[in-house]
């Protein structure tokens, strides 16, 4: 069921914007970025800098105004099951229960495959809830059955926007564990888009931080850390000072 | 404190068949104001319904409804006294019970014939009507070049009343039952199409970039995520639609149809056969409630993930 196949990105010269009441607002300002296979790559910015446009342009869900998006070497086109996003919101479909959401994928390949859907739904805890409807989940619940939705799918690049930006602290704090546990057993490349500075040096392997919009990328740190990180490691809490100082906080704060 | 009460809820199921029995014997014994028909037959049926009620109370499956069944039981009882024995209200008008009773007894067939004929006008006038609404709902929903085009004239012709268009439909196409098929298919039509394009247009641009990353074309987008997420809103224009095709249905049936339910009223009013004519309308009512509880069971099922309290 698993696939060690990750995907490596080429970003080149990406250009993007949006018009907006006839106004031309530019989000994305010449952005270039090769990300390996495998490499968990967090993109950190001030909220609102276009992290999270890039993620949709890497999606496939739009196409640049500028640049090219290459995907082992081939052009990105359009979206495709390969690189599967897990937005900020679960963004479950109400009138599928659990198990309907993490079929989602399957369904809309054409394929029957319910030993794969139930491993995922095992696989983030939720074994025994595949009946329930999605209003009667909790939001860490329906945050991890957004988890097997994209899982199930077995993506090459798991492209997460926020994925626990809304999560209560402690709900936050395992998924963040379960997350980084997937992507070390599965082997995917991951790109996340976060504001926490903390999230981003736990779980990557290498940090891009942006500046604000139009969004410039003004850092990348490779993040030469074990896989198990403590949150009080003196050499975490020293690279996130280092990274709040480039996203413009004085080294005093 | 909760005693009494406990008591009271646990006899009155065996008040409900007194009351009919009430009824029956009052029916029977009383004699008649005037001379009318079905007088033993309609105190036989108060003794049956007396009888089975009791019987369900035996069962235990009368507790919620009994109130209601001791009120009709009673109900019927002053209808009797008031009508058939005293002769309070002027009669043709004001019918007696064992009036309405003899009509389904001598006119069943005739009854029963009308009751069909409207439910197929209906069947096929709502279905064409419901169908294509929810499919132009969708178009308007998520295609500009079919907004271009369709929404003038959805503006223009949808909220004319159906029933304004008979006269001419009638002149205009040749059978009368495809004139009003037609006009049915309207009625249900317009409603239906608003409500869909709403529900489709509110849809989340979120729930078709899930779809969408997986791979999703057009086709799935539309069917399994933009018709279903819609679905709650399609279901109040059914309703809507449901409420326009009796009227529409009715009034067809009025002035053009040479049968159904309106037609088999229009022809009692005629002949001043009143009891006829509450018959009519007992059954039509029972059609439209009865069709009512089909659309809302439809929805109950095809809803079943929504959390809401309605219950029809």
């Amino acid at each position: 069921m698993v696939t060690h196949r990750p995907l490596g990105l080429a970003l080149d010269h990406i250009d993007h914007g949006y018009t907006i009441g006839g106004t031309f607002t530019p989000v994305l300002d010449d952005i270039s970025l090769t990300i390996a296979p495998g490499e968990f790559v967090a993109l950190l910015g001030p909220s609102g800098c276009g992290k999270s446009t890039l993620l949709r342009l890497v999606a496939g869900l739009e196409p640049p105004r500028a640049g090219t998006i290459r995907a082992e070497g081939a052009p990105i086109t359009g979206p495709g099951p390969d690189r599967i996003v897990m937005f900020q919101d679960p963004t479950l479909y109400p009138w599928r229960t659990v198990r309907g959401n993490v079929a989602l994928g399957h369904d809309i390949a054409g394929r029957k495959d319910p030993e794969s859907v139930d491993a995922a739904i095992e696989l983030v805890g939720l074994k025994g809830f595949e009946r329930a409807w999605p209003h009667q989940l909790s939001g860490g619940m329906a945050q991890r059955a957004a988890l097997a939705r994209a899982l199930v799918n077995d993506p090459r690049v798991l492209i997460l926007d926020e994925p626990l930006g809304k999560l209560d602290s402690l709900t936050r704090l395992t998924m963040q564990t379960e997350l980084h546990r997937l992507w070390r057993d599965r082997g995917f490349t991951a790109l996340m888009v976060t504001h926490d500075v903390e999230e981003a040096l736990l779980l990557a392997t290498r940090v891009v931080v942006f500046s604000p919009r139009p969004a410039r990328i003004i850092g990348d740190l490779t993040i030469d850390l074990p896989p198990h990180r403590h949150r009080d490691d003196p050499r975490l809490l020293h690279l996130r000072k280092d990274i709040l100082v480039q996203l413009g906080h004085s080294a005093d704060w | 404190m909760t005693a009494p009460d406990a008591t009271g809820r646990r006899l009155l199921p065996w008040a409900a068949g007194p009351a009919w029995f009430l009824a029956a014997l009052v029916t029977w014994r009383w004699p008649d104001a005037d001379d009318f028909p079905a007088t033993n037959p309609l105190a036989a049926l108060f003794l049956a319904v007396g009888l089975a009620l009791l019987a369900a109370a035996a069962l235990r499956r009368l507790s919620a409804r009994a109130p209601w069944a001791i009120a009709l039981g009673l109900g019927f009882t002053a209808w009797e006294i008031a009508q058939a024995k005293l002769l309070w209200l002027p009669r043709p008008f004001f019918g007696t019970p064992q009036d309405l009773l003899d009509v389904f007894l001598t006119d069943w067939k005739k009854l029963g014939d009308s009751l069909l004929h409207s439910l197929g006008l209906l069947a096929v006038g709502y279905g064409i009507g419901a169908g294509l609404g929810v499919a132009i709902g969708v178009g308007l929903g998520r295609s500009p070049h079919f907004r271009y085009w369709v929404r003038p004239l959805i503006r223009l012709v949808g909220p004319l009343p159906p029933v304004a268009l008979l006269p001419l439909a009638f002149v205009l196409v040749p059978s009368g039952r495809l004139a009003s098929e037609a006009l049915l298919a309207l009625a249900a039509g317009f409603p239906t199409t608003i409500l869909t394009w709403s529900g489709v247009a509110a849809v989340d641009p979120a729930f078709y970039d899930v779809a969408r990353t997986m791979g999703a074309r057009t086709r799935f987008l539309v069917l399994r995520v933009a018709l279903p997420a819609a679905m709650p809103q399609i279901f109040v224009g059914l309703f809507m639609g449901l409420g326009v095709s009796f009227a529409t249905l009715v009034v067809a049936e009025m002035l053009g149809v040479k049968s159904g339910l309106g037609f088999y009223m229009q022809w009692a009013q005629g002949w001043a056969a009143y009891p006829n004519m509450y018959a009519a309308l007992l059954v039509m009512s029972l059609m439209c409630t009865g069709l009512v509880t089909l659309l809302f069971k439809i929805r109950d099922r095809v809803l079943a993930w929504q959390k809401d309290g309605l219950k029809w």
